[in-house]
């Protein structure tokens, strides 16, 4: 029992960054029809950006996380208007080439600008010494509570962002019909760039949030980006709701799968998981309706 | 038997290291300074070429990466006083990113193209797997590869190859024997890397700990997607066995994950870990952030760690290598942290430059394999195991605790073999201290 | 006809590859054996993507199959090693109709991120399978040369003939199935599946062999490089593998062949060049071992905004008039992401 809740609460933990990821992924799909490899990438660099202030301001963790968010923000409006708005409307291909080559070069200058040859120590918000209850130990920290408790509130936050603003209105009206929004006096581009600089900010987040654990290097997103990717297919890539439970689902499966079978399975299991949920469901689990451009 | 095995080979070796010693001194007093010529493949009048395989980018290069600078550092001070009988030593290493395959092709470059005169130091088991034959096949030095594996004591087989660092057999036994007397009767649960490293590790640890001691045996996967995630599931596993004493054989990375996910899951055992992954410095490098959240367990995650160290420890600041390294890692490599990689870096091109002495003014690849049998210890605080038929490095290391964030010797410098019944003894001998020059 | 000029085409570039490795050093000939080896890959890929309209972003796990197959072969039958390249091809090829079969349902991302995962997931399992497949330290592929060729006969030189002659053979195959009802159904199915199945084309079997085919050339490459590196290892079959080659084809131009070469060759040839370039200019270790990296990052970017269609695009349109071949994979390719922005400007 005590197990089973040790890995149930432990994969949960996992699962919320690989949603996080997910969720950056989906907005940018939604709302350019692009999807960002670099996203990982973006997220190491702006972290890299996080411990930086963090050192220089005597250890203020606040300070460096909200230079994160700003960072990630920033990094984001700044790609798209400079390098993937000019991919827009060509082949996809050209896009996700775009965005590896992003993702590469930005490993490449963060390893020549911060890298000093060894991966470096992160913070974490909070103690991450095993919550109890009574003398069970829980497996999660106040630090797993906190991790879970931002992103949950960054996809509250978006979601009434998208419902409530007139901002939120432009960004689905462009992600439904980019063309009739122009038409209607949108200004698609700053819409766009919009979409980006949001995505860069959630990854952000989730670099600030998984970092403790994974310490930080110009690859150490590389592993998370591909499991926060598989979250996001699982879900399905037009959902924000989709990307949330994709996470979290493939959080706990890998957990019990490497808890009750073997940690060599892990990779495997992630495979079989997203293969399963394709062969049921081609647009990943909260797909809308069948839409295939005919 | 296996001590009079050794024992037999320790003065035979001494006598071989004697006649070559007293030949090269022979020959340049008698005849006066012999001119320096291009006596064998990447060796000019004025340089010694060497090249080397090391993870410079991707998933293993943090910690790894800092070793070639740190040997070249050294390098490039014998060069500023003076060289090898005066010829500058040029190191070449290349990037293979821990991928056997970018392995071979590296090492063709530097036999091929480049033309060192041998490889050293390349890093890495799976690696340096990968070009070993080979390398033996064209018959180019291949001095001291960075990887315990016992893989390298195959005199018969890869008569070119020799190891250099403590094998994990043997580290194993010591690490093994030290738990069986200290610890006795407690349930012991393993930790270890899923690969030669972790499984001569414990190969050792079974030669001297009885199995119905271990109670769980956790291993992970150095690639793992989410290492958190998997190391956290061992952990719960070894609290759910009852592990008193935890055992790892662990890369830094993996050492100080298992730190903070015994903290995730309440847990508190003995943790004993392998010399790679138990360096203070590079622990401390990755966990100094969480020192001060990590609640009751003190100031530091690191007290009380046990390990053992076949190097002096960095923490020793009057020791006289460790002030050689430090006052050449401040003058030539000061960005880089000082810590064990990089003090492994230095004493590794130090027993290749003690080789390339004893080698003789116009050294050929036969005459520098013929001077690393015997080659006398230096750096490390056990003798080597190098003779005609015994390929692997270092024999031993002393017990050590980490306190405050440095290496404490908890113990002798302990020898022993990498057999499952060779003795563990006490080494009686004494390290010598580092030449005034810092040259051997 | 075009079989027979293919042929004679392949026949030559024989003729002048043979007196070429006798030119080289050895060094240079392995560097070409490995470049040979890389291009069945690369040649594979870009048939699946530039002219099925299919992406394939884990093609390094059907190059890890054929390799392990072709080692396995060679450790245990002894096989002759041209019979290995074929059996190692076909091994590929039926993991590769598997995939298909899942890929004929999925579109751009989905595709993308399930191949994505086979190339994560696959390798793990050589170290599930330690007896089998020798854990993180592989299986070793060892050949020698046939005796008849002399005893000092050099091994690389060998591997080059090996390499260049299956690799001829692969792009004689390619550029005949490209050419012929096969290739034109996939341009059908590529530029508009809908249309291409009212017209009677079987679109998921169509899309399954294109993957069939592709990973056919991927397991005979992977066998090839397994050859020249004389080692399989799950290191060797990492992402950075499979980007690599999703690359070299864009790189080299998108459902070019000849494409494919130029992309090898760079994949191959780059990362020592610019290692040396970068260490002769003096960097520190950290910075010169990154440079070469964040150089490529800003090649792919800017050739992918000023040279959409690779070298090859960019040899055609000097050499000759605007050829509409080159860019014809592209357009086609808008198949995978339905932006609502390109409808509008395809009907204003």
């Amino acid at each position: 029992m005590q197990e089973f809740i040790e890995f149930t609460l432990g994969g949960l933990a996992s699962g919320i960054i690989y949603s996080a990821i997910a969720l950056s992924l989906v907005l940018i799909w939604r709302g350019t029809r692009v999807l960002n490899y670099a996203q990982g990438g973006m997220a190491m660099f702006t972290t890299y950006v996080a411990l930086t202030v963090i050192n220089d301001t005597g250890g203020n963790y606040w300070l460096g996380f909200l230079a994160a968010l700003a960072a990630g923000f920033a990094l984001g409006a700044v790609l798209e208007r400079g390098v993937v708005r000019p991919t827009v409307g060509k082949p996809p291909l050209n896009s996700v080439i775009v965005t590896i080559g992003i993702l590469i070069f930005i490993e490449g200058l963060a390893g020549i600008i911060f890298y000093n040859g060894q991966s470096a120590s992160f913070p974490p918000a909070y103690s991450i010494v095993s919550l109890k209850v009574g003398s069970i130990a829980l497996g999660v920290s106040w630090n797993d509570v906190f991790t879970a408790a931002a992103v949950l509130a960054a996809a509250v936050l978006l979601a009434a962002l998208f419902r409530y603003t007139t901002v939120g209105l432009r960004l689905r009206a462009t992600a439904f019909n980019a063309s009739v929004s122009r038409l209607l006096g949108v200004r698609v581009g700053r819409v766009l760039t919009l979409g980006w600089a949001l995505a860069g900010l959630i990854g952000a987040l989730a670099g600030v949030l998984v970092t403790p654990t994974t310490f930080l290097n110009p690859n150490s997103m590389d592993a998370i980006f591909v499991l926060g990717f598989t979250a996001a297919v699982i879900g399905g890539l037009d959902s924000p709701v989709g990307a949330i439970v994709g996470g979290l689902v493939l959080g706990v499966v890998l957990s019990y799968v490497g808890g009750y079978l073997s940690a060599d399975l892990i990779e495997l299991a992630g495979l079989a998981a997203l293969v399963l949920v394709l062969m049921f469901r081609p647009s990943g689990l909260f797909a809308p309706t069948a839409v295939r451009r005919v | 038997m296996n001590r009079s095995h050794r024992l037999g080979f320790v003065p035979l070796a001494g006598l071989a290291a004697l006649a070559l010693v007293v030949a090269a001194c022979g020959s340049s007093s008698g005849s006066g300074k012999k001119a320096l010529t291009a006596s064998a493949t990447g060796i000019t009048a004025k340089t010694i070429t060497i090249g080397s395989h090391q993870p410079l980018t991707g998933i293993a290069a943090p910690g790894y990466d800092e070793i070639a600078p740190a040997s070249n550092a050294y390098f490039q001070y014998v060069n500023a006083h003076g060289g090898v009988y005066g010829r500058k030593i040029k190191y070449i290493y290349l990037n293979d990113q821990y991928n056997p395959s970018i392995t071979v092709t590296v090492v063709n470059q530097l036999i091929l193209k480049d033309n060192v005169f041998a490889i050293f130091n390349g890093l890495g088991t799976p690696t340096h797997l990968a070009v070993v034959k080979t390398i033996n096949a064209d018959h180019v030095p291949d001095l001291f590869v960075a990887s315990g594996c016992e893989c390298w004591n195959q005199p018969k087989t890869y008569p070119d190859t020799f190891g250099w660092q403590l094998d994990y057999v043997r580290e194993g036994k010591i690490l093994g024997n030290y738990v069986e007397q200290h610890f006795k009767g407690k349930k012991i649960g393993l930790f270890y890397q899923n690969d030669e490293f972790g499984l001569d590790g414990i190969k050792g640890l079974k030669y001297e700990i009885p199995a119905k001691q271990i109670v769980a045996a956790e291993p992970y996967n150095a690639a793992a997607s989410n290492p958190s995630q998997e190391v956290g599931t061992a952990a719960a596993k070894l609290k759910a066995a009852g592990a008193q004493v935890v055992i790892s054989f662990s890369v830094p990375a993996f050492t100080a994950l298992l730190r903070l996910s015994e903290l995730g899951v309440s847990y508190n055992p003995q943790n004993v870990v392998s010399d790679v992954g138990s360096d203070p410095i590079t622990l401390e490098g990755l966990l100094n952030s969480f020192a001060k959240k990590s609640g009751s367990f003190g100031k530091s995650l690191l007290q009380g760690i046990i390990t053992d160290g076949y190097l002096p420890s960095l923490g020793d600041t009057t020791n006289s290598w460790i002030k050689l390294f430090t006052k050449i890692h401040n003058e030539y490599i000061p960005k880089l942290p000082l810590d064990g990689n990089v003090l492994y870096g230095m004493a590794v091109a130090y027993t290749f430059v003690q080789a390339m002495f004893r080698a003789g003014r116009n050294p050929t690849r036969a005459s520098v394999l013929a001077a690393v049998n015997g080659l006398p210890q230096a750096v490390a605080v056990a003798p080597f195991a190098y003779s005609l038929t015994d390929h692997n490095g270092i024999t031993g290391a002393y017990m050590a605790e980490i306190k405050n964030g440095v290496l404490v010797p908890i113990g002798p410098v302990q020898v022993t073999d990498d057999t499952p019944t060779g003795a563990i003894t006490t080494y009686s001998g004494t390290q010598p201290s580092a030449p005034a020059s810092g040259i051997p | 006809m075009t079989m027979l000029r293919h042929v004679a085409i392949a026949v030559a570039c024989g003729a002048l590859l043979l007196l070429l490795s006798y030119r080289l050093d050895l060094y240079r000939d392995l560097q070409f054996a490995e470049v040979a080896a890389e291009v069945g890959a690369v040649a594979g890929l870009t048939v699946l993507i530039g002219i099925s309209g299919q992406i394939s972003i884990g093609h390094g796990a059907f190059m890890a199959i054929g390799s392990y197959a072709a080692a396995l072969l060679l450790l245990h039958q002894h096989w002759n090693i041209g019979y290995v390249i074929v059996a190692s091809g076909l091994v590929a090829a039926a993991a590769g109709g598997i995939m298909g079969i899942a890929a004929a349902r999925l579109r751009g991302p989905y595709l993308a991120g399930a191949t994505l995962m086979l190339a994560v997931a696959l390798p793990s399992l050589a170290d599930k399978y330690q007896s089998v497949f020798g854990g993180d330290q592989g299986l070793s592929v060892s050949i020698t040369p046939p005796a008849a060729l002399g005893a000092t006969f050099p091994l690389q030189r060998w591997f080059v003939w090996l390499s260049c002659a299956a690799t001829l053979v692969l792009l004689v195959l390619l550029a005949n199935l490209v050419r012929s009802r096969i290739g034109r159904s996939w341009r059908a199915v590529r530029d508009d599946e809908i249309a291409a199945s009212l017209a009677g084309l079987n679109v998921a079997r169509l899309q399954i062999l294109a993957f069939v085919v592709s990973a056919a050339c991927a397991g005979v490459s992977g066998t090839l490089y397994a050859m020249v590196t004389t080692i399989v290892t799950p290191d060797a079959f990492t992402l950075t593998l499979s980007i690599g080659l999703l690359t070299a084809a864009v790189l080299g131009g998108l459902g070019s062949l000849l494409g494919a070469v130029w992309g090898a060759a760079i994949l191959v040839l780059a990362p020592p060049f610019l290692q040396d370039f970068a260490t002769s200019h003096g960097f520190s270790s950290a910075v010169s071992s990154n440079v070469p990296i964040a150089a490529y990052g800003v090649v792919l970017i800017v050739v992918m905004l000023v040279f959409p269609a690779g070298i090859q695009g960019g040899l055609r349109r000097l050499l000759g008039p605007a050829a509409p071949v080159a860019a014809a994979p592209f357009s086609a390719l808008r198949r995978h992401a339905p932006a609502r922005e390109e409808k509008e400007e395809g009907t204003v």
